[in-house]
């Protein structure tokens, strides 16, 4: 590693999402043959650095970024991937950017083919009627492959290959571009075992020595500390951090990574503590085939009358969780409430079981977004429970008809109770605000009475005012009408403020329940699979 | 990762299921009409020359049709119904020759070069429709078909003799507005058939028209290879991918159009000049249904679809179109039945292989989640 030049500078980025600030004054800078790693949670502006990075129209149709990029100690300006690629720098993505139906060689030399001219395409000037030159193509490919240390065949198609090997494909194609000198490795482990990880690192080393230098995006700390020979880390779109290797701790970084104040509000007593030997829900080995949230095998108990939280990272399992025994998305395993079974992959059994749910999908699953208030709230207990209807004419059993009168009075109740800002019941839900909208959703679990009430990212795009009402709110239930609750998020502050106990879930599975209070540190190793833990 | 080292194991899992099983599975839709037209042909006690003779005429005269479909199933844009567009080009263009009185190959071949720069317009303007209706092509081309059907019916009903002043009694409606519904194209009538039509084994065999089709297969077969049928390919997989590999995806989509509708401007053409009489309103209709059953009989789907697919189909799907008719007639003395039974065919076939791609692609999605869980 040369210390002394710098391959890319990033300087006083900033940039606003509407009005959002998301990174506020990042700065990092790399040297060639540096691994260079870039920790934080969530949220923290990791993906948002890179984007702009790489170019990424989302940053330039939402008004751009201030700061500058050098290469090579020049500026330059990296107004898309295209011009990102030219400038040398690699993306290797999280998600896998190849084709399924695609051989391994034409996945890695996709639109980077090697063609040969033909009669036709020099008489129409063309290259796009040039014949690819597939040997060629493929002997690229093998010396992209044998340079990651993969024996694995270059005509192979991509369908079917374990997903370790996809990873690969990836890197081999940024490899294979004569250009590369940075090369971005966006959450590269996230989908591989231990034994494809080690195998990652050891490719990532080997390139770094090559004098690639490689920015490693990540929150596996174990990972950070055995590759990284710098490290930054990001929280709340702010540089909290830089550090050498040989200055940092596993401890310190997850605490550096988590870190934030909790304030402690007071939450009001109960009569009687939730215990164990009480239990509303038992998980046991629970399987949600939910995409990009998948629930692996996961077990836990629910004390009657708790708020229990369930935190951890996106992508590792923690929506699937309520979306998989609600039954909206096939589960198996088994979930019993008082010992007896609830019928998985049937959302109209489990309503009827006493349990509701105000989904993350808000627009999308929780409301009808053109319908009045009312009827969104009264529309799952007349579907599930028969309720707000009433029989007419009376020598026609089978046929209801909505009950008005009382639609609206439970609305009107409701609407009170839960302090909805509105202009009367029939407003449609659309013109609500956030946090309306969410007092909505919630009142709409209400109606079905429930003993057992999810709630997932109840605070997601709210603000930040609506945002404590809607705490307070589920507060208030779980202490008044002794609603046991189940709350996920993504911001572990707000868990750790209401909740009784919070659960980590790391790749589908419980890590461990933590009580609110413990330390910052704790919670970061147990969200980055640092250890394994059956507390409280 | 156990098996990094060894890859044979990925490869020789594969090559295992390759059974007989495994080809009906694939090839289930050509082997069950096969058998349907086998069995058909023998209730009906045809003669096998005439069944022959039938099959190669509609072999050249509609395998132009349905090879046009191929492009746009590529580029992932399903089963391009809007390729009556392009017939209806062809429909203009032949209209016009016949007007200008230009005979023979030389006025097939002008009726050719001026449906071109028609369709390829109207080709890019449906590209840029389906561009703003990604994942619904197929009904979208559709609907756009018979809008299309619209402005070709205000042109030759109303347009035609009081704007575009045509001065022919043999084309014109008796009013003077408009084209009559049945137009006489004596002048390009078998035009290509004609050249050289030898008789082997008593089939008469329209040489020329089926070296055309050749050389079309030829021609996309070539387009496959080069960069341009990689973009295709990469297009019709995954859009978004695509678009992140910097290949432009709204502009290929649109050639796949353009190309689409260009070829079924000719291969209308072709289709005219072996009946020799233009329908004005009808002769399009059906042309987008017919050939996408045809397509599908030969066991294409709305994401995969070969040259020997389309020729194959064409083969069975009229093959049957022949035999139906005469084997309800053979049965039951009416041909109606034969002739419901066919009709009936030709939407049922469309009609499954949709729902038999939705099932399918649902289990694909199921299966790949599932092995993603299995994995970890």
């Amino acid at each position: 590693m040369e210390r002394s030049r710098r391959v890319l500078e990033m300087k006083g980025i900033t940039k606003q999402y509407f009005g959002n600030t998301v990174l506020n004054d990042v700065s990092i800078a790399l040297c060639p043959g540096e691994i260079h790693a870039l920790v934080g949670e969530n949220g923290a502006g990791k993906s948002t650095l890179m984007n702009i990075l790489f170019g990424m129209p989302v940053i330039h149709t939402t008004g751009g970024f201030s700061g500058e990029i050098l290469i090579d100690g020049e500026k330059v300006d990296l107004s898309s991937p295209a011009a990102a690629m030219q400038a040398g720098i690699g993306m290797v993505h999280q998600e896998f950017m190849l084709l399924p139906g695609f051989t391994i060689t034409e996945n890695i030399k996709l639109n980077r083919e090697t063609t040969r001219q033909n009669a036709l395409s020099r008489l129409f000037h063309s290259q796009s009627l040039d014949y690819l030159d597939v040997p060629t193509m493929r002997k690229d490919a093998r010396r992209a492959l044998d340079r990651l240390d993969l024996s694995i065949d270059e005509w192979l198609p991509v369908a079917g290959l374990p997903v370790g090997y996809m990873q690969f494909i990836e890197i081999a194609r940024e490899v294979d571009k004569k250009e590369v000198k940075i090369l971005v490795f966006d959450e590269p482990t996230a989908v591989l075992t231990e034994t494809e990880a080690d195998r990652l690192l050891g490719s990532l080393r080997r390139l770094a020595a090559d004098g690639i230098a490689i920015l490693f995006i990540t929150h596996r700390l174990d990972e950070v500390m055995a590759v990284a020979d710098r490290i930054t880390v990001l929280r709340d779109g702010e540089t909290v951090a830089r550090l050498n290797r040989d200055e940092a701790v596993v401890e310190r970084l997850a605490e550096l990574m988590v870190g934030r104040k909790v304030e402690k509000i007071d939450l009001p007593p109960r009569h009687k503590d939730p215990g164990e030997e009480d239990l509303a829900l038992t998980i046991d080995n629970l399987v949600v085939n939910m995409p990009g949230e998948m629930v692996r095998g996961l077990s836990m108990t629910i004390r009657r009358g708790e708020i229990l939280g369930i935190g951890g990272l996106a992508g590792h399992g923690k929506l699937g969780i309520a979306n998989g025994i609600m039954g909206l998305y096939s589960s198996s395993g088994r979930v019993s409430k008082n010992g007896d079974d609830i019928p998985l992959n049937s959302p109209e059994q489990v309503l009827l079981k006493g349990l509701a749910f105000v989904s993350e999908d808000r627009r999308g699953v929780g409301l009808l977004l053109d319908e009045p208030i009312e009827r969104n709230i009264c529309v799952t207990a007349m579907q599930a429970q028969n309720k707000f209807l009433r029989s007419w004419p009376h020598f026609l059993p089978g046929l209801r008809l909505e009950n008005r009168g009382e639609i609206r009075a439970y609305s009107d109740e409701m609407i009170r109770k839960l302090d909805i800002r509105c202009l009367g019941t029939t407003q449609p839900v659309r013109s609500l605000s956030g946090g309306n909208q969410q007092k909505v959703c919630v009142a709409k679990a209400l109606a079905l009475d429930p003993e057992i009430l999810f709630v997932s990212e109840p605070t997601r795009g709210i603000d930040v005012g609506a945002k404590r009402l809607v705490l307070d709110l589920l507060v208030r239930l779980n202490r008044e009408h002794n609603v046991t609750i189940i709350m996920t998020s993504s911001e572990l502050g707000e868990l750790r403020k209401i909740c009784d106990r919070v659960a980590i879930v790391y790749r589908g599975r419980l890590a461990g329940i933590l009580p609110p209070d413990a330390s910052d540190a704790e919670f970061g190793l147990m969200m980055a699979g640092g250890v394994r833990k059956e507390a409280v | 990762m156990t098996n990094m080292t060894d890859p044979k194991t990925v490869e020789s899992g594969r090559s295992v299921s390759l059974d007989v099983r495994r080809i009906i599975a694939t090839n289930g839709v050509p082997i069950l009409f096969l058998a349907l037209s086998i069995t058909m042909a023998l209730v009906a006690g045809l003669n096998v020359t005439f069944l022959l003779n039938e099959v190669v005429t509609r072999l050249a005269r509609n395998s132009l049709l349905v090879l046009s479909l191929l492009i746009p199933v590529t580029a992932g844009m399903g089963l391009n119904f809007g390729i009556v567009i392009g017939a209806m080009a062809g429909q203009g263009a032949a209209i016009a020759v016949t007007y200008w009185g230009v005979t023979g190959v030389r006025g097939f071949l002008l009726a050719c070069l001026l449906s071109t720069p028609i369709a390829a317009i109207a080709g890019w303007l449906a590209g840029n429709v389906l561009n703003r209706a990604k994942g619904r092509e197929m009904i979208t081309s559709m609907i756009l078909g018979f809008f299309a059907n619209g402005i070709y019916q205000l042109i030759f009903l109303f347009i035609v003799g009081p704007i575009i002043p045509l001065n022919d009694r043999r084309l014109l409606l008796p009013s003077g507005i408009g084209v009559r519904n049945t137009v006489d194209l004596i002048n390009i009538a078998q035009s290509l058939d004609k050249i050289w039509r030898p008789v082997i084994g008593g089939v008469r065999i329209p040489v020329v028209t089926l070296l055309i089709s050749a050389g079309m297969c030829v021609v996309i077969g070539f387009l496959m290879k080069t960069k341009m049928g990689q973009n295709l390919r990469a297009v019709g997989q995954d859009m978004h991918i695509a678009e992140v590999m910097g290949i432009k995806v709204d502009k290929t989509r649109i050639i796949a159009m353009i190309l689409s509708t260009v070829i079924a401007g000719w291969g209308q053409l072709i289709f005219l000049q072996n009946i020799g009489t233009l329908n004005t309103y009808n002769s399009h209709e059906q042309v987008g249904m017919f050939s996408i059953a045809a397509l599908l009989v030969g066991g294409a789907s709305t994401r995969r679809a070969t040259i020997w697919q389309a020729i194959v189909g064409v083969v069975l799907f009229h093959t049957l179109f022949v035999v139906s008719p005469l084997a309800g007639q053979r049965l039951f003395g009416v041909p109606q039945i034969g002739e419901y039974f066919r009709v009936f065919v030709a939407y049922g076939i469309i009609a499954v292989a949709l729902a038999l791609h939705a099932w399918q692609g649902r289990q694909v999605r199921r299966r790949a989640a599932e092995e993603a869980m299995l994995t970890e």
